[in-house]
């Protein structure tokens, strides 16, 4: 579906990116791991289109994405950044504000639907009537997750979601990451997870690749 | 005929020793204002005698290749004053806030020697360099902060507008907040003269229109238009440098770059 053709980026003389090549399939669940500061969330920008790139192109099912599309092409490939940036309001506005955007009229905001999800994380609905300030870490990361989910990507990029969670909060996140995978099994969905955490890559990943100095490679490929 | 009082440089001389007195107030006292009162006061005096000479001479003139050669150089000189009081720059900015203050500064004042003060020699410079000057000063000050809001907001916002982006906002959507919060505290300063003006202070040049023997009325209506002019071309202006910057740092692709900054 996702396809990273050559992509290169450059700092003055000093690669950040060189010549990566990367093709995400429907279905798949790769990991990204590799030292801090080796390119991983430059990479998942990259593929996200949210920076320029100096040489190659990101393919988004086959055809490269015209400057028009690309806000269309992000709510597909959606990011969650490394630290969730939330505005300043109650979650339940927080959720609703993403409709408001351009690419997302037509959509709907589901209060069930969150409040399903909830349930099955054991929360009540009055995580809704929560302020911003009042938000755990955990709790902001599930937010910007639910926030992001509902709006039905197709590829999600994670960018050390769980880093600076406890293992109660990293459950959640992961299970709500499985649920979104499996809820829709016949429009295959696929997810990058970057994380340093090799526990975790045994859950939630299929494939494991290797950033080092800007460059990437296979580091272990699992059966599905 | 319009009457006042000319003064001769002992009458400026007098008025002087009011800061004579207060450097010495501050000397007693130990208060370290004089040295800074001292050459605010020698700026003062040099600077406005110089402009008195350029004016005398381009009055003198009144050839519209002179009056449009000064209003070049108020402009520039405006627009780089404009850049340099940001805080975050990036390449490209001077060149941002000179069209900013160039456009907006001429366009108002343009309608106002030309639409408003049908009767005169467009470039009369009794009208056209006070109007400019005036209309120059109130924009760059719109647009100087208006600028170093939006760049400010654009930092320390990053991460919520990389936020907005990444869930398939386009560039406008995402910058939208930053934009009207820059355009708005740009403006504030403006809007607020307007409501206070004649109650808390009479503004300048009302003042200098007064004592130079204008009626009261011809006065105000004067101050009304520029009241007017200097609205707009702050709006204008700082309309136009937030809406620049935006383009330097929003690529086409709806891509944030933050390391546009220096």
């Amino acid at each position: 579906m996702l396809e990273a053709v050559g992509i290169e980026r450059k700092a003055g003389n000093r690669w950040l990116l060189e010549n990566i090549s990367l093709s995400i399939h429907a279905g798949q669940r790769l990991a990204l791991i590799g030292p801090s500061g080796s390119g991983k969330t430059l990479l998942l920008r990259a593929l996200a289109m949210l920076d320029t790139i100096d040489a190659g192109e990101i393919r988004w099912r086959g055809n490269i994405v015209p400057a028009n599309d690309v806000p269309g092409f992000r709510a597909q490939v959606m990011l969650l950044p490394q630290r969730p940036a939330l505005p300043e309001t109650t979650v339940e506005e927080i959720l609703r504000q993403p409709f408001s955007l351009r690419v997302h009229r037509g959509k709907r905001f589901h209060r069930q639907r969150i409040i399903a999800l909830l349930d099955s994380l054991g929360r009540s609905d009055a995580f809704l009537a929560k302020h911003q300030h009042d938000l755990s870490g955990g709790e902001a990361q599930l937010t910007t997750l639910l926030r992001a989910i509902q709006l039905d990507p197709v590829i999600l990029l994670l960018d050390e979601p769980t880093a600076t969670l406890d293992s109660e909060a990293t459950g959640m996140v992961e299970s709500l990451v499985a649920a979104w995978l499996e809820r829709q099994p016949n429009e295959h969905r696929a997810t990058v997870w970057v994380t340093h955490d090799h526990e975790q890559i045994g859950r939630v990943s299929s494939a494991v690749f290797r950033v080092r100095d800007g460059m990437i490679s296979l580091e272990k490929l699992e059966k599905t | 005929m319009i009457e006042y009082v000319e003064l001769t440089y002992w009458q400026v001389a007098l008025a002087a020793l009011l800061i004579v007195i207060n450097g010495t107030i501050s000397v007693v006292l130990h208060l370290r204002m004089e040295k800074p009162l001292l050459i605010a006061s020698a700026r003062t005096i040099s600077q406005l005698l110089l402009v008195g000479l350029v004016l005398e001479w381009v009055f003198r003139w009144e050839r519209w290749y002179v009056v449009i050669g000064l209003g070049v150089v108020m402009t520039l000189i405006a627009g780089a004053t404009a850049a340099s009081g940001t805080e975050r720059r990036y390449p490209g900015i001077w060149i941002n806030t000179i069209v900013s203050v160039w456009a907006s500064a001429w366009i108002v004042t343009s309608f106002a020697l030309f639409a408003i003060l049908q009767d005169i020699q467009w470039y009369q410079p009794q009208y056209a360099i006070p109007l400019l000057g005036m209309v120059l000063g109130n924009a760059l000050n719109g647009i100087s902060v208006g600028l170093n809001t939006f760049t400010e907001s654009l930092v320390t916002r990053r991460e919520q507008i990389e936020s907005l982006l990444a869930l398939g906002a386009n560039r406008w959507e995402a910058a939208h907040g930053a934009i009207r919060h820059a355009v708005r505290t740009g403006m504030l300063p403006t809007i607020n003269s307007m409501m206070i003006v004649g109650i808390v202070s009479l503004p300048g040049m009302m003042t200098g229109q007064l004592i130079s023997g204008m009626p009261p009325i011809q006065a105000v209506k004067y101050q009304i238009v520029i009241m007017f002019l200097i609205t707009s071309a702050t709006a204008l202006g700082t309309v136009s440098v937030v809406l620049l910057t935006f383009f330097r740092l929003f690529t086409n692709q709806h891509q944030y770059r933050r390391e546009v900054f220096l």
